[in-house]
Parts: C-alpha cells; sequence; structure tokens
C-alpha cells in the first residue's frame, strides 16, 4: 500500500494534465492538480526550514570540523525569520493605519528589505561573479589541442570569441566582397545559427523523446524506483 | 450603447487623424475601407479567438495593411462602454484573421471594468469568461500610412469553448504513435526477447566512483539539480541516485545528498532507504546524510562549494536541472580531484559539465540511465520504443527538408504551403 497510493495518485494526477491539455473543458482539473502541488510544496517548505535548524544544530552541538558555518547559518535563518514574519520596522499600509502588521514585510526601507538589498543580493552576485574566473579555467583545460575534436573545438571557440567582440570586426572587416562571408563576425553568426543550431535541435529531440518516455514509464507504473526498489 | 458608439467612434475618429497640419493631407489620400466585417467563433478550440472576416476596399489594399481594433462590449447581461483599443494587424492583402481574446478572459481584465459592471455577479458563475462580447473595427492603411475610416461588426461576438481542441489533434496522433510505440517494446520485452543497449561511459563509470569513493574512505556526493520534484529531471535524478545508493550500500560508502527543495529531500530519503533495503543493508542507511540547504540558487551553490573544499568528497554527482550553477560545481570538484559524472537535460549547461567532468550523460543518455542501470527488460524496451520515436522524427525530418527544397525549387505554392502546414501546425 505504501508504493501502491502514490503510484496511484502519480498516475491519475499524469493522466489528468494529459487530458487537460486536449480537452478544454477539463483544464480546470489540470489546474486543480497543480494546486495541490503548491500546497504540498508549501507545506514541505516548513519541513525543510525544521531539517535546516535540526542539521545545524546537530553540527554546532558535537563541534564538528566548520560547525562554525552552522552558527552563522542558524543566527541568519533566525534573523531573517523573526524580521520577516514579525514585520519589523513595517510601516502600517495606508489602507489599515490603524494595525501595526499590515504594511508589506518586503516594503521598500523595511528592516528585512535592507537585509536582502544589502547583504543578501551582494554575496549573491559574489558567487555569480566567481563564474568568469570558472569560465576560464575550463576553457584552458578543454581547448588543448591535443587531438582533431580538441583542435576543432580551440578553432570554432577562437572565432565565436574574436565574432562576439569589437576585435573580430576590427581584424577582419577589410575583407573585399567576394570573402565577405568569412569576416569573424559573419563566420560567428553562420556557426552559430547553422552548426550549433543542429547540433542543439539534434540533442532537443533526444530530450523531448526521452522526457516523453520517463513520463510514461511513470504513469504505467513500470518506473517506480523513485518511491523505493518496491519491495515494502 | 447608441452614445457608446458614437462616443468610441469619435474618439478613434480624432487618434487615427493625427496632428492638425498633417490632416488635410490625409484627408485628402483617405484609402477606402474594408466593408462586412464579422466576427464568428473560433471552431473547435478552448475559447480563445474569434474568426474576423472582411471584403476588401473596391481598389484593393495590397500595398498596405489593416489594423483591427477590439472592445469589450458586453459582460454577462451588461452592457460596457470602453474605448476601441488596436489589438492587431493584417497583411493588404488578407481579407480574414483570427484574434486571440484570451488576455481579456483574465479576471484581473474584467476587474478593470468594475466601476461599471456587477463583476461579482458573474464571477460567481464562473463562466466570466464565456460571457464577455466583443465588437471590432477595422480600418485600412495605404502604403503612406494614412488610415480609412473604420468599419465594425453588427453583432456583438463571443469565444466559446469545443469539447475538443482540434489545433491539438496532430500533437495527439505524434503522442500516441509515440507511447504506442513504447508500449508495444515493453511489452515485447515482458514476453523475453533479448534487448541490446550500447555502452554508455557514464553510466559504466558508476561502480567505479563509488568503489574509488570506498577505497579513499572519503564521501559521495550526489546534487540532484535545483528543481523541485515536479521536474522530470529531478525524478529521473531520482531514479540514478536509488543506483548510486544501492552500489553505495552494497561496498559500504557514504553517499550525502545536500537538496535545495524540501519535497525533493523527503522523495530522496524514500529512494535511498528503499535502495538500501534491496542492498540488504538497512542498519547502514542514515537519514541525515539527505538533508535540505536551500531554495536560494547561489546560496546552494556557496554550501556545496564549502562542503566539497572541506570534506573532498572521492566521487561528485550532479545529475538533475541545472543552470548556471553548472560550472561553479564542476570546477570546484575538478580542484579538489574528485571524479565527476554528470547528467542533465539543459541544453545551455551541457558543455560546462562536458569541459569539467570526467563523464557526462547528454540529454536522452539521462533519461536512459535508469533503464541501463537497472537493466530490466521492460525499461529497456522503453529505450527501443524511444528509437522508434526517433526513426518516426527523422522521417518527419527528411520529408520537411525535401518538401521545403521542392517548393523553393519548383515555386509550388501548394508545397510552400504543405510546408507551412508542417512548420506551424504539425510541429508547434
Amino acid at each position: 500500500m505504501k508504493r501502491q497510493i502514490p503510484l496511484l495518485i502519480a498516475m491519475i494526477a499524469g493522466f489528468v494534465m494529459i487530458v487537460a491539455y486536449f480537452i478544454p473543458y477539463t483544464v480546470s482539473w489540470g489546474d486543480t492538480v497543480i494546486v495541490w502541488f503548491d500546497v504540498l510544496a508549501a507545506i514541505a517548505f516548513v519541513l525543510g526550514g525544521g531539517n535546516l535548524l535540526k542539521v545545524h544544530l546537530k553540527k554546532t552541538s558535537d563541534q564538528v570540523p566548520g560547525w562554525g558555518y552552522s552558527v552563522i547559518t542558524i543566527v541568519a535563518f533566525v534573523i531573517m525569520l523573526v524580521i520577516g514574519l514579525g514585520k519589523i520596522g513595517v510601516n502600517p499600509a495606508a489602507k489599515y493605519p490603524e494595525f501595526a502588521w499590515s504594511g508589506k514585510f518586503s516594503e521598500m526601507g523595511s528592516p528585512f528589505w535592507w537585509l536582502y538589498e544589502y547583504v543578501f543580493k551582494p554575496l549573491q552576485a559574489t558567487i555569480f561573479s566567481m563564474l568568469a574566473f570558472y569560465v576560464a579555467s575550463a576553457a584552458f583545460r578543454a581547448f588543448r589541442a591535443k587531438n582533431i575534436e580538441a583542435i576543432l573545438l580551440l578553432a570554432t571557440a577562437f572565432i565565436i570569441l574574436l565574432g562576439r567582440t569589437a576585435a573580430g570586426p576590427a581584424l577582419t572587416g577589410w575583407f573585399p566582397d567576394a570573402i565577405e562571408g568569412l569576416e569573424a563576425d559573419k563566420l560567428t553568426s553562420y556557426l552559430m545559427t547553422v552548426f550549433n543550431t543542429a547540433g542543439n535541435r539534434a540533442i532537443m529531440i533526444g530530450i523531448a523523446l526521452g522526457t516523453a518516455s520517463v513520463s510514461l514509464k511513470i504513469l504505467l507504473g513500470v518506473e517506480r524506483s523513485y518511491l523505493g526498489s518496491g519491495e515494502e | 450603447m447608441n452614445r457608446f458608439l458614437i462616443v468610441s467612434l469619435t474618439a478613434s475618429a480624432i487618434a487615427l487623424a493625427g496632428p492638425p497640419q498633417q490632416t488635410a493631407i490625409a484627408q485628402e489620400a483617405k484609402p477606402a475601407p474594408p466593408s462586412n466585417l464579422t466576427a464568428t467563433d473560433h471552431p473547435w478550440d478552448n475559447g480563445e479567438v474569434l474568426d474576423l472576416a472582411w471584403d476588401a476596399p473596391a481598389g484593393g489594399n495590397a500595398d498596405g495593411e489593416y489594423f483591427i481594433l477590439r472592445t469589450v462590449a458586453k459582460v454577462g447581461d451588461q452592457i460596457v462602454t470602453h474605448d476601441f483599443k488596436i489589438i492587431d494587424s493584417a497583411p493588404g492583402d488578407a481579407t480574414s484573421i483570427g484574434v486571440e481574446v484570451k488576455h481579456h478572459l483574465k479576471r484581473a481584465a474584467v476587474r478593470q471594468l468594475g466601476d461599471r459592471i456587477d463583476f461579482e455577479a458573474i464571477l460567481a458563475t464562473g463562466e466570466y469568461k464565456f460571457t464577455v462580447g466583443y465588437l471590432f473595427q477595422i480600418v485600412s492603411v495605404n502604403a503612406d500610412g494614412v488610415r480609412s475610416s473604420p468599419a465594425q461588426t453588427a453583432e456583438i461576438a463571443y469565444a466559446t469553448m469545443q469539447p475538443f481542441d482540434l489545433g491539438r489533434l496532430a500533437l495527439l496522433c505524434v503522442t500516441i504513435i509515440l507511447c504506442g510505440a513504447v508500449i508495444f517494446w515493453i511489452r515485447r520485452a515482458r514476453s523475453g526477447k533479448p534487448i541490446k543497449v550500447r555502452k554508455i561511459a557514464g553510466l559504466e563509470a558508476v561502480d567505479e566512483a563509488v568503489g574509488r569513493a570506498t577505497e579513499m574512505g572519503r564521501p559521495i556526493l550526489y546534487v540532484p539539480g535545483i528543481q523541485d520534484i515536479n521536474e522530470i529531471q529531478t525524478i529521473a535524478s531520482m531514479t540514478i541516485l536509488s543506483h548510486v545508493s544501492k552500489t553505495a550500500a552494497e561496498y559500504d560508502a557514504k553517499v550525502e545528498v545536500p537538496t535545495s527543495k524540501s519535497l525533493v529531500m523527503t522523495t530522496a530519503r524514500e529512494t535511498v532507504q528503499a535502495a538500501f533495503l534491496a542492498a540488504g543493508r538497512p542498519d547502514a542507511y542514515n537519514k541525515d546524510l539527505i538533508y535540505y540547504v536551500t531554495d536560494e540558487q547561489f546560496g546552494y551553490v556557496a554550501y556545496l562549494q564549502g562542503m566539497m573544499v572541506r570534506e573532498k568528497p572521492a566521487a561528485c554527482f550532479y545529475m538533475g536541472a541545472f543552470f548556471a550553477e553548472s560550472l561553479i560545481l564542476a570546477e570546484t570538484g575538478n580542484s579538489i580531484g574528485a571524479i565527476q559524472i554528470a547528467g542533465t537535460a539543459m541544453p545551455a549547461q551541457l558543455p560546462f559539465f562536458v569541459a569539467a567532468c570526467d563523464y557526462t550523460l547528454i540529454g536522452e543518455e539521462f533519461f536512459a540511465a535508469s533503464a541501463y542501470l537497472s537493466g530490466s527488460p521492460e525499461e529497456l524496451g522503453s529505450l527501443k520504443g524511444q528509437d522508434v520515436g526517433k526513426v518516426f522524427v527523422a522521417l518527419v525530418l527528411i520529408i520537411g527538408v525535401l518538401m521545403a527544397t521542392a517548393g523553393s525549387m519548383l515555386d509550388s505554392p501548394a508545397i510552400k504551403e504543405a510546408v507551412e502546414y508542417l512548420k506551424n501546425t504539425l510541429l508547434t
């Protein structure tokens, strides 16, 4: 029963979504299924928060290596939770001035907004900005001309880099009309729209078929390892 | 109603006339308006399109175009006064067009008319979408941009819903063919016919990666992507996690699964627990190794980076939906010398994984992983069914290319029309 009921729910929900796509009268059924998921996700969010606290409190209590990071996590979590739920420093909404909690927790100028804008966002941007360095180190390894494929990759990357910067047109803009197709920006555009698009579409077709196949296996109950091994 | 029409027509005329200095010039060259504008419900759809048809003006308008204007005229039983607004245009040689009205069906749009109608009473019926009536106008615009006076529909038009959306019939047929092929091959595999599957290097390496982690006495890191469990890639990731966990249980290795969604955490726990049970090691299962980190993309990445650098897992699996974090994770894993296996169906992230990981499951290989690893005939049969789908797609591609080439070489309108149907109806 522990496996059959979730499987049945998955099957019914999946088939409802398929039917709703083709039969307009059943669109609202599909919408209802999506709302069910949202409700589940909202409940699970509380579960996630509880798990976060439990894991990091345990790490702090056991003083495992790096437990200081867990302390920072707990403190940051509690501060944001209290300020957000308590609507600390939030002005009452213009419509209900008599109720102190009627304002939006994220209104501009509130402590929650300030922490989000001036602490969270810069931290997020810092992590994202590291990507530039990782791209450089990955490219350095990937573009080593070890064999024919790697040489092709290197040459293509070189053309694309040239074509996407001002250097490309500046270096190749003088090409005569007969070979203007070899100008870096035009060659880049050709590589991207022909070779890149063709390769991308081949992968996309495979992904679409794979998605359909996995979905069908789940709906038919052939694939059930996501529910466990099938053994009670 | 008449007052509304007079007001709106006057407003439209003023709006269409342009600045005062140009009025005299524009009036001199004003094109003739189209006539007999009608609006009817589009047949066999979900009630979001009205078909407009009109007669071309005397002398035609081939060099110009038409502007379509629309207003809400009635909601329920209540007549509404609202301005005509340009919503679409049609080429000068057209005499019909399908106009979407779905944006007007939104509750917010009805609410905008709230001071003029009792919309709560209408919304309470639950059928407010199909009680919204529209009036349309059309003006012809010549090559100089001068507009004619408008022609208007005589009756209020309503978009209604039919039992089946015929526009999706082609997709239904394709779905039936693909699903039919998968089901056929699953049944055939059940009957005991052997099915050959080519080797997938990334999946062959799973045992090697788990074995390496066991030998080094370090944990295995499994990252199931950053999407929730309603994403098919996350579900596919859970099936691979099941096999990785089973192998890890057999080797007595530790698998750590930090997740960015709570529902993924609960699903992963069930999956890993069942895998340990199947391996005969239920005592080795530790649910605390599968935990929630944060929903925030870069917060999750920061945690994983820190954890990788501190704990130095010997093997890292990245299986699921990834975005900008793919390369950050793969490069960090590379810097600590971990064996890395990635799998995703996000085409934009594949080059990053290919560049930074030891093995990458590309697109459909990722979805085929579960069947490949389990080796069960039923699942392998589904792969064969997928191949039938590929043959079908290849045939459609070849037919499309041949038709487009023939249409271009022979300049045949019939073939070009067929290509357009293939592109815009069958493939969309």
